[in-house]
């Protein structure tokens, strides 16, 4: 039997008792705030750039005023970088991001022009599943493209969308044409059942990501399901593009829905995904089956830790020697599994990782691609930098693909996602 | 059971942190869990270990007045010299960070409010502003940090020390918003960035000109505690070169630079033990079998995961930290729902003038000699269960100024005896 337990019965998300219709009443999310600051302390955004007012005010401050009148939401929102940092900050319990989610929601439907240079480049960028979708069609030739100093041109000063960095490349083949190619699973198991959220980048950029979490999942017995899948809806919060994310997750839902009556539970690799699905979606949308899916979905090695004894079988590995510069994304930190990774690999021979610090990245998915947006993300993620430099690593490790863009971006290290060094100390 | 340790610590703040290093030189492998972020971020960074105690009086030596507190009190239960060691423990985590080690009578620092405040251990920033020494003081504040009122913090503390202060408030040097956070203004300092490109003239130097003008006799000057984020002791330094007196920092409300300056050497020491640290979820529940708590369930989302411990140390914090929790119905311990002994009658909790002695301050579980909290019926709740820190009843941390010496000085205790009890298992 599983050692984890999953409450039966939901308490539906009590931070608004009563919802209004047409919108979500915030009052007692933002009552409970006593002005501690304590969340405006620990903002990477606020920290580096003056203009920006702080969750504080983005949260029950704006809240406030806008029930107090017809007063506008401010433009500032739109400068937060939905790290969710103040989120874990909050003594209070005040749920700022889910405050800032719908804020942003609101400002970008009421005042931002549908056709305006900066809408186009938010919804276009938010929306990065569709582009690579046809970029995976022709990788090589989508890569060379979006490489080419014109595009970048092209990209910089018509769409808004930084030329300072690299874009990241398409796989040859993609996670699910591999698994098809493959034949699906390996494993067939009645008991152990795992559906698996790859995500955008695993699936388009990065599937030796995803291929890592297959083997290691059927090392420990599992059967692997992976069920059609939209976007997790990350970019599109952090946009203000609520309809876009309500679609996305409206097909989540229901496949991850169907899984779970399967007898599946929910793993993702990229710790933006899970947190989306587990604390986003019920905070912003109410659809069917919802409560369940965040109840059943898990980090990778989350579940494995939970589940099996995956320090006692990593303490019997062994790796090439090697020293990971370990940072952990701030959404890895809102779900307690910041320390996990870390931890995982005290134990696994050759392998030796050093915690950069607590610092954000900076990147912030697709904040840091933004022109106008360029040098607060670098800024804030200065910090990390210099720490990874200090650790004279041989090479960097991350479970987020912003923030290993980031990483990679800032010092040049070659980034591996956990997943992949667990892969490398149990199946050699 | 894949998530498994031999001690595990709920909370980290102050004492949180104390008990798992403690623990951790037990020789136990320590595992702590914590929600939000702790108090130390609202305290001034001063660590108090007993100012007062039933008169206005402040007190000098607080060893000695210990043995005068009531016996339910923290203190009475670990012992004065438990107090001594877990001071001795935070002046080995903070080195030179903090001063005030040399001498067991209470240093009386300023406060930002205008008062001296009795303390036994205070950040190096502020010692050069401590009332003891008795020199000519300016106190500088800013005009957008509307949290310390130079001239008016100058005006009550000229009436109650022996030696003239005097206040002025300057505008922050460079170009900020009204109502920049301080955390920038630390940065700034840190940073020193440059407002003079063609005369390289940095914020430090353009603060000590801009302080200079108002020094006249002054033999020391104090700013509010936002002399720099993470290089306070550079910051200091360069405005004492450009001044040439010392400079010093008066400890703050929220947020507190250098309760977060704490935090930081705190989370590094308990990297050093090896602890094991877990922060963002809460602890909701537990299971229980004889009388022992065997799991504590941490709530992650919409589930809650077992971790495993044979002990466990229960620092939640009080009413702010959530350790407390009280509604209309009463008052209680959330995790574990220990007693939390309460009159029946609401109307007693609090007497009508704020500065009374207020039941409510007292509110917490209440302890055996071993920390073990008790139930109703003066029994140890669980048998491998300790409390510290301010989930703890019978002392009033704001009225006694005894808030972080309880918490270092039981955390100690329930750290220390967690590792033994798992010896004797053994
Ligand atoms: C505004 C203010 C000013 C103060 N000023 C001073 C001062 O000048 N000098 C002084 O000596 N003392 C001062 N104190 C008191 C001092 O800060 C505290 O007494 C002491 O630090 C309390 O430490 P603690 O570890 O017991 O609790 P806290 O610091 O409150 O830490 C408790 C921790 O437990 C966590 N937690 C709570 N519930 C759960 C759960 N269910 N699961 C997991 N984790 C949980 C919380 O998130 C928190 O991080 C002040 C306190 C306040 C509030
Ligand atoms: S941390 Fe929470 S309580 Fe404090 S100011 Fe921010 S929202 Fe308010
Ligand atoms: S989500 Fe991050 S960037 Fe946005 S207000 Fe909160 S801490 Fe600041």
């Amino acid at each position: 039997m599983s050692d984890a337990e999953t409450s039966d019965e939901f308490e539906p998300v009590e931070v608004f008792p009563e919802a209004e219709s047409g919108g979500m009443d915030l009052r007692s999310g933002a009552d409970d705030c006593y002005k501690c600051s304590t969340c405006d302390s620990e903002c990477p955004v606020a920290a580096v750039d003056d203009d920006f007012p702080g969750p504080k005010f983005q949260g029950p401050e704006q809240w406030r005023l806008k029930r107090k009148g017809d007063q506008d939401i401010d433009d500032s929102v739109m400068n937060c970088s939905n790290c969710m940092r103040c989120d874990s900050a909050c003594p209070s319990d005040v749920p700022l991001s889910q405050m800032h989610n719908t804020a942003r929601g609101t400002f970008v439907e009421n005042r931002m022009e549908k056709f305006s240079r900066e809408y186009v480049r938010n919804r276009i960028l938010s929306n990065y599943g569709t582009l690579a979708w046809f970029g995976s069609k022709a990788p090589r030739l989508a890569n060379a493209v979006m490489s080419s100093s014109v595009v970048q041109t092209i990209n910089e000063k018509v769409m808004g969308i930084t030329a300072e960095r690299e874009f990241p490349e398409f796989a040859e083949q993609t996670f699910r044409a591999w698994w098809e190619e493959r034949g699906g699973a390996r494993v067939q198991s009645d008991e152990k059942r795992v559906a698996y959220f790859h995500g955008c980048y695993s699936n388009y950029n990065t599937p030796e990501v995803g291929k890592a979490m297959v083997r290691v999942f059927e090392e420990f017995g599992y059967e692997v399901m992976v069920p059609p899948q939209k976007c997790s809806g990350t970019p599109m919060f952090a946009n203000g593009m609520l309809p876009d994310a309500r679609r996305a997750a409206e097909t989540n839902v229901a496949e991850l829905s169907t899984a779970i009556e399967d007898g599946a539970d929910v793993i993702a690799s990229c710790t933006s995904c899970s947190l989306s699905l587990r604390q986003e979606y019920p905070e912003l949308f109410d659809l069917e089956g919802i409560e369940d899916v965040s109840a059943h979905t898990y980090e990778a090695l989350e579940y494995l830790r939970i589940h099996e004894d995956l320090s006692g079988a990593l303490a019997e590995s062994e790796v090439d020697s090697r020293k990971f510069a370990y940072h952990a994304p701030c959404h890895a930190r809102n779900q307690g599994l910041a320390g996990q990774a870390l931890e995982l690999l005290e134990g696994v021979e050759g392998a030796e990782a050093e915690d950069v610090g607590d610092s954000c990245s900076g990147i912030s998915g697709t904040y840091g691609w933004k022109t106008e947006k360029y040098d607060t993300s670098m800024k804030i993620g200065a910090e990390m930098f210099h720490h990874m430099e200090d650790a004279e690593p041989d090479a960097g490790m991350t479970e987020c693909p912003t923030c290993a863009m980031q990483m990679e971006h800032g010092t040049g290290y070659e980034i591996r996602h956990p997943l992949q060094v667990v892969e490398d100390a149990l199946l050699g | 059971m894949a998530i498994e340790d031999d001690v595990l610590v709920i909370g980290g703040g102050l004492a949180g942190a104390t008990a798992a290093i403690a623990a951790a030189r037990g020789g136990a492998a320590v595992r702590l869990v914590t929600y939000k972020e702790n108090t130390l971020r609202n305290a001034s960074g001063l660590i108090d270990v007993l100012g007062y105690h039933g008169s206005d009086e402040p007190i000098a030596e607080p060893f000695e007045a210990i043995p005068d507190l009531p016996d339910e009190h923290p203190y009475r239960k670990v012992g004065v010299d438990a107090v001594r060691e877990s001071l001795a423990l935070f002046d080995e985590i903070t080195e030179d960070f903090y001063e005030g080690s040399h001498t067991e009578t209470n240093a009386l620092s300023p406060t930002y409010g205008g008062r001296v405040k009795p303390t036994s251990r205070y950040p190096a920033s502020a010692a050069a502003g401590l009332a003891s020494r008795l020199e000519e003081t300016l106190l500088v504040g800013f005009e957008t940090v509307t949290t310390f009122d130079a001239p008016l913090a100058a005006e009550r503390l000229d009436s109650s020390v022996p030696f003239d202060v005097r206040g002025v408030t300057i505008p922050f040097p460079g170009d900020y918003r009204a109502d920049a956070r301080i955390t920038r203004l630390a940065g700034a300092l840190d940073a020193d960035d440059v407002l003079d490109r063609q005369r390289r003239i940095g914020t430090r130097e353009v603060l000590a000109a801009r302080v200079a003008e108002h020094l006249g006799n002054a033999e020391r000057v104090g700013f509010p505690a936002i002399l720099g984020d993470h290089e306070p002791r550079e910051v200091r330094e360069s405005l004492e070169s450009e001044l040439g007196v010392p400079v010093f920092e008066v400890p703050m409300g929220p947020p507190s630079l250098p309760g977060m300056r704490l935090e930081d050497r705190l989370e590094r020491a308990l990297d050093e033990e090896g602890v094991r640290v877990e922060a963002g979820n809460p602890v909701v529940g537990y299971d229980e079998d004889d009388g022992r708590i065997t799991a504590a369930y941490v709530d992650r989302g919409r589930r809650r995961v077992p971790y495993h411990a044979e002990q466990v140390v229960l620092a939640t914090g009080g009413l702010v930290g959530k350790g407390i929790d009280s509604d209309r119905e009463g008052v209680t311990e959330p995790v574990f729902d220990c007693h939390v002994p309460q009159s029946e009658d609401r109307y007693e909790w609090f007497h009508d003038e704020v500065f009374d002695d207020q039941p409510y301050a007292r509110f917490g579980v209440r302890v055996d000699e071993d920390l073990r909290p008790l139930s109703s019926n003066g029994k140890p709740e669980f048998a491998n269960l300790r409390a510290t820190g301010a989930v703890l009843g019978d002392y009033d941390l704001a009225r006694e100024k005894s808030g972080s010496g309880v918490s270092l000085s039981t955390g100690l205790v329930a750290g220390r005896r967690a590792s033994e009890d798992l010896q004797h298992n053994e």
